[in-house]
């Protein structure tokens, strides 16, 4: 009994990506008894083609059963680690342990006499990279709750965000790590609207913060910046600003900010449109896509509305072409990748200007079931339809999460109800656009690292 | 007097899982922990295993100082219980002190059954429950030349194992027909039997001991047909019975055990009951029954401890399922569910002579009620998540019985994966 509430690393199994090959499981019986014999593996895979495939396979229970009812204390679930591990010279070979497990975690090995479990290969598990459609993955994102959970929640509690949105995990994982030291702008958008601002003149943050306008906001906050610094303080200069805020009437100031270098990071939360006025249109929102002032209907003039007809803009790309300190696109379903962004933007803002684009996908706007947010995050990304990649001055342009398989996009689109009324030109449209941008980027990563 | 809020009385399997469960919901609530046992805690179930020489005796504890430290657990070792006043809230101990608590678990476990055999108080002889029992039998077990082993239970045959491997002459008495009655059926049993006299055991079952008494060598036992049987090494392990005895005079309602309920309460407010000690409800019948096995006693203890910290958590008991496994002479032998076969069960078997693999399964409504294998491995945490879920296995009944590994787990994972 220890570590209550701490999060290990752990084997994830996506069913749909596996086809039983049973590859990992010869990976398994190679690694811990030395033959190929998946027999022997203390990864199974059961199930057939038609009912789909599953596994039995050690779940490292946080109460385990196997551990309870072992008579030899042979069995000790490590709290540091997670795994719950096998003492061979205390074992007596009574299998009570196989009895305990409901779910076949811990079975026979009738090559040595003995019950093996799995022991997560000491962290670094054979099954996970012999698994040719990646259906196996070894998940190490706890780290992140671990360290995180043990920082100072900088946000008020309560938030009045929609049930299902995605931005007060990005929120109160930015404020955690930037820590108190901080001057927070939130400009008009989902974030004050959400509770930044506060409620009844007090602030929902724990830090300073401030509400400018649409247009000023990394002008008003260079200023604060300068001030600080002016009077000896070492803060953060943090904004977190919506797409409207960032791409179209704030962009002015914030060109002028990063032309400047001014020293603050300006992190902008692309849910694709004005949400929290009631889903207008922005020069971020994607073609094709339903808002509120790019309706779907008859129209006018015998032509028909079908969403957005124009592009989005791609104000990331743009940002580089400023050479600020630290550029980078993010994602919320991938937060090792955006942990390890937000630190370098966080090191590049004491230089200069430092830039993060996090896709931010909005359950109201979008419209998709409240529970399916990371899924429509995780599918922008695995479509291609948004690449994660960082831009410094000295190393260019990489990507950070290539897909070099992508999915074909239409499973993005079928996602959410705002593509819902697309034509097969609309889709194809879109499909088209999104081979044009990758082959751009991956121009531009080529040419800035060649 | 000294005052706790929560007094566990015993210190293995029921009782551990009692604190852990308490713990998980108070974490500071005073806890005090009693036992008879001198020792740390360990489990009688490793005891065998301590006669034979394959497990350190201080290689056994389940847990050390440190975790009782951790926890706030004051542990008093060496002292039983000896009186219970329910009417004061009080604990009459051995030594004469008394705790008074607020509320108490009863994890008093049990101890060997004496049989009333003429004789039997003028000869030495072993038993096997405590860890004393058990260092004592190990070396007394390198001694002997010739062993009668009383009682052909899991204990009992154990230690004949252990016995025939230092290469002591051994003869096992049963009373019932068949050897580990009660566990396995009579194929299982006679494949145990063979893999015991294989090894030069003598197995007499059917065999009743009626008188006993002192001889050169240790004992000469005489059975009912007149047979005598002399024995330098004599071991009673023909059962055990609740230790319960500091009832007496309260107002705790027991049986063949302590009566609980489904969330292991007794008949008394703030009293409970589980593990061997306790007699809850069974699962294939709503009597209350004596099911004194380590995976029961462990769900007993953890559904105890919840109830006694008000954890609202707790799902109550869902009756317990006799599950036993068995290793002998490097076979393993596993028991899940029912050995009784109710009026309209259908029981199906397969013996392959040549490897001694041996299955058998009861089914009932096309619900599986128990299974049986001898080196015939399944897993038997999912087979005893097919009897409690009453999963209907009608459409697959031939493939189960011909991979009941395989099938059980695919089930599992359509089930409650």
């Amino acid at each position: 009994m220890a570590n209550f509430g701490g999060a290990y690393n752990t084997i994830a199994f996506d069913a749909n990506k596996c086809d039983g090959c049973g590859d990992c499981m010869t990976a398994c019986a190679t690694a811990k008894v030395g033959v190929g014999d998946t027999a022997r593996s203390r990864i199974q895979i059961v199930g057939s083609e038609s009912d789909g495939f599953e596994l039995a396979l050690c779940r490292q229970c946080g109460d385990p059963k196997c551990v309870t009812v072992c008579p030899a204390a042979a069995l000790t679930k490590n709290f540091a680690s997670g795994v719950i591990e096998w003492d061979g010279a205390k074992c007596v070979d009574c299998l009570l342990c196989t009895i305990g497990c409901a779910y076949a975690g811990i079975a026979l090995d009738a090559g040595t006499g003995h019950v093996a479990k799995c022991d997560a290969c000491d962290g670094a598990p054979a099954c996970v990279p012999a698994c040719p459609h990646e259906a196996l993955t070894y998940v190490t994102t706890s780290r992140i709750y671990n360290e995180v959970g043990d920082w100072e929640d900088l946000f008020a509690p309560g938030l009045a965000g929609c049930q299902g949105c995605n931005t007060e995990l990005l929120m109160r994982h930015t404020l955690r790590r930037v820590g108190p030291e901080t001057v927070l702008a939130t400009p008009p958008g989902c974030v004050p609207g959400m509770g930044s601002v506060g409620f009844n003149g007090t602030t929902g943050t724990k830090i300073p913060v401030f509400h400018p306008l649409l247009t000023n906001t990394a002008a008003m906050l260079a200023g604060i910046k300068r001030q600080y610094k002016r009077v000896g303080r070492e803060v953060n200069a943090l904004a977190i600003a919506g797409d409207g805020g960032a791409s179209d009437v704030g962009f002015q100031s914030l060109s002028g900010a990063a032309e400047r270098n001014e020293q603050i990071l300006f992190m902008v939360v692309d849910n694709e449109g004005y949400m929290n006025t009631g889903m207008q249109r922005s020069s971020c929102t994607p073609y094709g896509a339903w808002t509120s002032t790019t309706p779907i209907g008859k129209g006018s003039g015998g032509m028909p509305s079908q969403g957005k007809t124009q592009d989005a803009k791609n104000l990331p790309l743009i940002m580089v072409n400023h050479r600020c300190e630290y550029v980078a696109t993010a994602s919320t379903a991938y937060m090792e990748d955006l942990y390890d962004k937000l630190d370098k933007a966080i090191q590049a803002s004491k230089r200069g200007f430092a830039y993060l684009h996090v896709y931010s996908p909005c359950t109201t706007g979008w419209r998709f079931p409240t529970d399916q947010n990371m899924e429509v995050a995780r599918k922008a990304v695995e479509t291609n339809f948004v690449m994660l990649w960082e831009y410094n001055p000295k190393d260019g342009l990489e990507f950070t999460r290539p897909v070099d398989d992508p999915l074909p996009v239409t499973e993005y689109l079928k996602a959410m109800g705002r593509f819902r009324h697309l034509s097969p030109d609309q889709i194809s449209h879109i499909q088209g656009k999104v081979v044009e941008n990758l082959a751009f980027v991956k121009q531009m990563a080529h040419r800035q690292s060649a | 007097m000294e005052k706790t809020k929560y007094l566990v009385v015993g210190s293995s399997h029921a009782a551990l899982e009692a604190v852990t469960a308490i713990r998980m919901h108070d974490p500071e609530g005073s806890l005090t922990l009693l036992t008879r046992d001198p020792h740390l805690p360990y489990s009688p179930t490793v005891l065998p295993y301590v006669v034979s020489g394959r497990s350190a005796p201080d290689g056994i504890f389940l847990r050390d100082e440190k975790f009782f430290a951790d926890h706030h657990v004051q542990l008093k070792r060496g002292t039983a219980l000896k009186a219970l006043h329910v009417e004061r809230n009080a604990a009459e101990l051995a030594d004469g002190n008394e705790i008074a608590y607020e509320k108490i678990l009863l994890a008093t476990g049990a101890s060997p059954a004496i049989p009333p055999i003429p004789g039997i108080d003028t000869v030495s002889y072993h038993v096997l429950r405590t860890l004393d029992d058990a260092t004592k039998l190990n070396a007394a077990i390198k001694q002997s030349k010739q062993a009668v082993v009383l009682g052909a239970g899991l204990v009992g045959m154990h230690a004949a194992e252990n016995l025939v491997k230092v290469g002591a002459g051994v003869t096992v008495v049963e009373m019932a027909k068949q050897l580990t009655d009660g566990y396995f059926d009579q194929v299982a049993a006679q494949l145990i039997e063979k893999a015991f006299t294989d090894n030069g055991a003598r197995i007499l079952t059917g065999s009743r001991v009626v008188k006993l008494a002192p001889s050169a060598i240790g004992t000469t036992l005489t059975l009912e047909n007149g047979t005598t049987l002399e024995a330098d090494l004599l071991l009673v392990a023909t059962g055990v019975r609740p230790n319960m005895d500091y009832l007496a005079g309260s107002r705790v309602e027991h049986d063949k055990g302590i009566l609980v309920s489904d969330s292991m309460q007794t008949s008394v407010a703030n009293v409970w009951s589980a593990g061997d000690c306790a007699q809850a409800r069974g699962f294939f019948t709503d009597a209350k029954v004596m099911n004194a096995i380590l995976p029961d006693a462990a769900e007993q203890g953890r559904i105890a401890g919840m109830a006694m910290a008000g954890d609202p958590g707790l799902k109550t008991y869902p009756g317990g399922v006799p599950l036993n496994t068995y290793h002998f002479f490097g076979r393993h032998a596993i028991s899940v569910g029912s050995s009784k076969v109710p009026e309209g069960a259908e029981v199906v078997t397969r013996f392959d002579e040549a490897s001694g693999r041996y299955l058998k399964a009861i089914f009932k409504d096309g619900c599986l009620l128990g299974i049986y294998g001898v080196n015939e491995f399944f897993d038997a945490g999912v087979m005893c998540q097919l009897i409690l879920r009453r999963i209907d296995l009608s459409a697959m009944k031939q493939r189960f019985l011909a991979e009941p590994m395989k099938v059980g787990r695919e089930i599992m994972s359509k089930t409650w994966r």
